[in-house]
């Protein structure tokens, strides 16, 4: 079997410094609809000069590099035993080479194992077998400070009191909570933000799927026309709460919004929302014919 | 943007007002969860036994806070091996996880400013109507360009904390902030979360 160690080294490299185009074309447009001289405005300035600097000097573009969460898509034949330690070797050099914080401590004695690993949890690896000949890696740094504004709502859900925040079991419902989750998390998920959105599952799978629905690429439009119909919908009355950039108020809370759904269980209906920060680092290699290419 | 160096006067820290961009020059201290769990516990509420270097480390923090900067952060760290520390990417953390300990800290060491994201609370608030205090709001996420402005790595205490929660002395030349919270009771941070709670309202009442 071959070894991917370097390759996805490189993979690991290219999503902590060097942000996706689409992302990066969305952030140019958001700062365009903010005023001139604003501190909205300022903020974005300052973003999409990081951007451009982290790319050149090969340096993260955010401190933290968050939990490293690979995709790993394989052709029948590969062990996955393998490349999962192929992975754990690439984190390792990573880390050492300053493109990842050391981000893995250790819930109960407080300790950061100072290298990235630890359990079977962390880094964050899925596997699948498919097929063909090409293998895909793909790779998501997802920070703390939007992982923690994220949130998860068992419908039906309402605040106590003549709350307009009612929602029930249809996609009324899911609106509403999706509303309330960007309003709940104001500028510290590091607006603006992309909102992943499941629709159903057990606790588990939904929160899941939340993060998943953020590989899909920014411009693309949902296949499910009552889905893609409310994407719209929550992007735009997501920036008319005027939470802005870092929360300073402004035009752009969102710059995009992905929602699935999965099948539940009868009993249960919950909506899962992933807040992703503005610094949106997701990317994917290809390995075929023993050669790697990014994207 | 106005240039103000640390450490900070009352007068200066009075003259700031929230919207305000302020470059940032002088000497400060990183601290982020651990840091200010163990600074509140062991100092101030006195609810821990010092151990090991805590006194040693709490005497060298003293004049370092006084009238001094407190910077949330977890920085990317270049150097470990041979101490030779620079900062490879350094944003700011979420600052409302210290909400329980901030005004506590500011009040015990004299602290004038904390940077972060994401702005505090009443209590912080209160305390920076006290102290006087301010709290200055960095761009998220914007590590590489903030590291820039670290010029040198002064020393680093507990780093048994772990890199991103280690307590860092830097020097900083023009590091860019916003003022968000200041010492004369406004907050951006309320501000924008009232107006856009109303609109929220307006929102939800729409089928």
């Amino acid at each position: 079997m071959q070894d991917l160690t370097e390759p996805i080294l490189e993979l690991i490299r290219l999503a902590a410094t060097d942000l996706p185009p689409d992302v990066e074309a969305a952030l140019r447009r958001s700062l365009e609809q903010e005023e001139p001289g604003s501190a909205a405005r300022g903020a974005m300035e300052t973003i999409l000069k990081n951007v451009k600097l982290s790319r050149a000097n090969s340096t993260p573009i955010c401190q933290d590099t968050g939990t490293p969460i690979f995709y790993v898509r394989y052709p029948e034949g590969w062990s996955t035993r393998k490349l999962r330690l192929q992975i754990e070797a690439a984190v390792v050099e990573a880390t050492q080479k300053s493109y990842l914080r050391p981000n893995s401590v250790d819930s109960l004695s407080g300790k950061n194992s100072g290298n990235n690993l630890g359990g079977d949890y962390f880094p964050s690896v899925h596997f699948e077998e498919v097929e063909g000949d090409a293998l895909t890696v793909d790779v998501m740094l997802k920070g703390g400070g939007c992982e923690n504004v994220g949130a998860q709502y068992s419908l039906p859900y309402g605040r106590v009191g003549d709350s307009p925040l009612q929602a029930g079991r249809d996609l009324a419902g899911v609106r509403k909570v999706v509303l309330d989750a960007v309003h709940k998390a104001q500028g510290q998920g590091c607006a603006p933000g992309i909102l992943g959105v499941a629709i159903g599952g057990d606790r588990g799978s939904s929160y899941l799927a939340s993060k998943e629905v953020l590989f899909r690429p920014l411009e693309d439009t949902n296949p499910n026309p009552e889905l893609a119909a409310l994407e719209e919908r929550l992007t735009g009355e997501a920036n008319q709460l005027g939470i802005g950039p870092m929360g300073f108020g402004g035009a752009t809370t969102v710059v995009g919004t992905k929602i699935t759904s999965l099948n539940r269980l009868p009993a249960s209906f919950f909506v899962s929302v992933s807040y992703m920060c503005w610094a949106y680092r997701r990317r994917r290699m290809t390995w075929a014919d023993g050669a790697a290419s990014y994207q | 943007m106005r240039a103000v160096n640390i450490p900070i006067s009352d007068d200066v820290i009075r003259s700031l007002t929230v919207g305000e961009p302020v470059a940032l020059s002088g000497v400060m201290v990183t601290g982020r969860d651990t840091a200010h769990k163990w600074m509140v516990e062991t100092f101030i509420k006195n609810t821990r036994q010092p151990q090991g270097d805590d006194l040693e480390v709490y005497q060298a923090l003293k004049p370092l806070l006084a009238g001094g900067v407190i910077y949330h952060c977890g920085p990317v760290v270049a150097g470990l091996e041979t101490q030779e520390y620079r900062f490879v990417a350094a944003g700011p953390t979420t600052s409302s996880r210290e909400e329980p300990y901030q005004g506590d800290v500011m009040r015990h060491f004299n602290v004038k400013g904390v940077i972060g994201k994401g702005g505090m609370g009443k209590k912080t608030l209160a305390a920076c109507q006290e102290a006087p205090g301010v709290y200055l709001h960095a761009i998220g996420g914007a590590a590489s360009l903030i590291a820039q402005t670290v010029k040198r790595v002064l020393c680093v205490y507990k780093l048994d904390f772990g890199v991103p929660e280690a307590m860092w002395v830097i020097e900083v030349e023009d590091f860019p902030v916003v003022v968000t919270m200041d010492a004369h009771g406004s907050s951006q941070h309320a501000a924008i979360e009232e107006q856009s709670r109303a609109v929220l309202d307006e929102l939800l009442a729409k089928a």
